[in-house]
């Protein structure tokens, strides 16, 4: 009989697994993986802030993704280049985050757990947090599908079917800056963008349409969480990188796979 | 009247793209905007799809107005996966039966179905898109550079398509190109746009230009009319239309203040 922290940890990765496949998918497609970055190294800054002004972690950080992806859109819109304000943006927050930190009593000791998540002290309410979160994300995407398909695809075309895709990129930031804040005690703010990416890829290889491959993110990604969690029990290695290396090792066989297949 | 446009200028930074622009389009009417490579003719479509707003004048839509867009191209990135049927399903689900009806209207083999996207030849993705756009059931088909891509027997193929398609459903087709050379005999209306409309008129079908007919031969079976207008000129010297296409119905644009000797 497995111990009850251990059930708690492998429905938290799964949860997160669950909304990072469809939204990790679209980060794929939309070429957004240095904002998925951006938005998860800037929550260390929302952990310090909502540390020091006694509010929930959960609000801080995201209300520090959003503001990040709004000064993001509002510079980019000026002539800079997205990688160079991304580059700017997550890093400053992230110094900012881990500057602030050490000045807050007691937030110096919690730091490495913000950093690289702490999968095995997830309590219940945590675990209520996570998949009400996860939830949302997925119902949000699945009501937004068929626009947010059509917007990543071709931005005149959504528009002259009647779409917005400002709406859209709006709807996609908000997902990300959700997922950001629920997965943040699962995987930590370094490896979060890991989660996003990973698993989608894996996906891409065998998979033929968007919907297919938002699923197999899933599942790829919550095989990973527990396979993860089981070399972490098993090693006592660290639990979120664990996960991640799990999901890379994943990807290296199903890419290995349809090599060999198409060289056949 | 579907789309309108009255003294529609269009400004982006300190360069004017488009100056008192009048533009009409009725219902059934196949409309031709030509003109070179920084006429401003996308950023009229553009405005005219209500994609931009203008700078001032106006652009009126019939309320309602459904719109069938084919895009120039669609790079579908090759990380998302797409099959030429799960496309067609875009914004709007369709049902099997519509989606083959669709393909099979615009000529795309029904084996293509299961195809990826990023796997057709140009040909057949113009194909696609027009099936897909089809599908909306349009009152007015926008086309941009359409055939951009395609070889002569293939533009001249896709030309007919379209005309069929008006004289089945009634649709209006507004097409935008930079060929000076060839467009479609079917046009009611040929617009000529250097960032002003220069000129409008009918277009008329050169039957006895032996070179053309060489090189289209008479299985275009008409579909094809020579179009010469030389488009660099600077505005206050006069240049010569070829004159073989806009015969008496040639009208001015209130924008033209440059001198024009035709020789037709």
């Amino acid at each position: 009989m497995p111990d009850d922290f251990l059930i708690r940890a492998g429905l938290a990765g799964v949860g997160v697994a669950l909304a990072a496949g469809p939204l990790g998918s679209f980060v794929i497609w939309r070429r957004m993986a240095y904002f998925g970055d951006a938005t998860s190294h800037a929550a260390i800054l929302g952990v310090a802030m909502a540390l020091a002004l006694n509010l929930p972690v959960l609000a801080g950080t995201a209300i520090v993704a959003l503001a990040m992806a709004g000064t993001v859109s509002a510079l980019a819109g000026r002539g800079w280049a997205m990688d160079t304000l991304l580059g700017v943006i997550a890093h400053s927050a992230l110094a900012f985050g881990l500057v602030a930190a050490s000045m807050i009593p007691g937030a110096r000791m919690g730091l490495e757990s913000w950093l690289f998540g702490d999968i095995l002290a997830v309590s219940r309410s945590d675990l209520a947090v996570i998949w009400g979160g996860a939830a949302l994300v997925v119902a949000l995407l699945a009501w937004r599908w068929q626009a947010l398909l059509t917007c990543t695809l071709h931005e005149d075309l959504a528009q002259s079917s009647g779409l917005n895709p400002g709406r859209e990129r709006l709807i996609l930031t908000l997902a990300l800056a959700l997922t950001v804040s629920v997965s943040l005690k699962v995987i930590g703010a370094l490896l979060i963008a890991a989660m996003l990416i990973i698993p989608a890829a894996a996906a891409r290889v065998v998979t033929r349409t968007p919907e297919g491959m938002a699923m197999a993110a899933s599942g790829l990604g919550a095989a990973a969480a527990l396979g993860g969690l089981f070399l972490s029990f098993q090693q006592d290695t660290p639990a979120g990188p664990s996960i991640v290396a799990v999901a890379a090792v994943i990807f290296a066989v199903l890419l290995a796979g349809s090599a060999l297949r198409r060289g056949r | 009247m579907l789309v309108e446009a009255k003294a529609l200028t269009i400004r982006r930074g300190s360069e004017t793209q488009l100056s008192a622009v009048d533009f009409h389009i009725k219902a059934g009417e196949i409309v031709t905007v030509l003109g070179p490579n920084g006429s401003g003719k996308s950023t009229l479509m553009r405005a005219l799809l209500g994609i931009l707003p203008p700078s001032s004048g106006e652009v009126r839509r019939a309320p309602g107005l459904v719109i069938g867009y084919v895009p120039q191209k669609l790079a579908v990135d090759h990380n998302l996966p797409m099959t030429v049927r799960r496309f067609l399903s875009l914004p709007k689900r369709v049902s099997d039966a519509e989606a083959m009806a669709a393909l099979a209207r615009t000529g795309v083999d029904a084996g293509l179905a299961q195809r990826q996207m990023s796997a057709l030849s140009g040909g057949q993705l113009q194909r696609v898109l027009l099936a897909r756009a089809l599908l909306a059931k349009p009152q007015l088909l926008v086309l941009d550079e359409a055939t951009q891509g395609l070889d002569q027997p293939g533009e001249a193929a896709f030309y007919r398509l379209i005309a069929e398609i008006r004289a089945e459903t009634g649709a209006a087709v507004l097409m935008v190109s930079h060929d000076l050379h060839v467009v479609m005999a079917a046009s009611d209306r040929v617009v000529c746009l250097n960032g002003h409309v220069c000129c409008e008129g009918t277009p008329r079908v050169v039957s006895n230009a032996p070179e053309y007919r060489a090189l289209f031969g008479l299985g275009t079976q008409g579909a094809l009319a020579l179009y010469r207008h030389e488009h660099d000129h600077g505005h206050d010297h006069s240049h010569a239309h070829d004159g073989a296409l806009l015969p008496a119905t040639h009208i001015h644009g209130p924008g033209c203040n440059h001198g024009h000797a035709h020789n037709a």
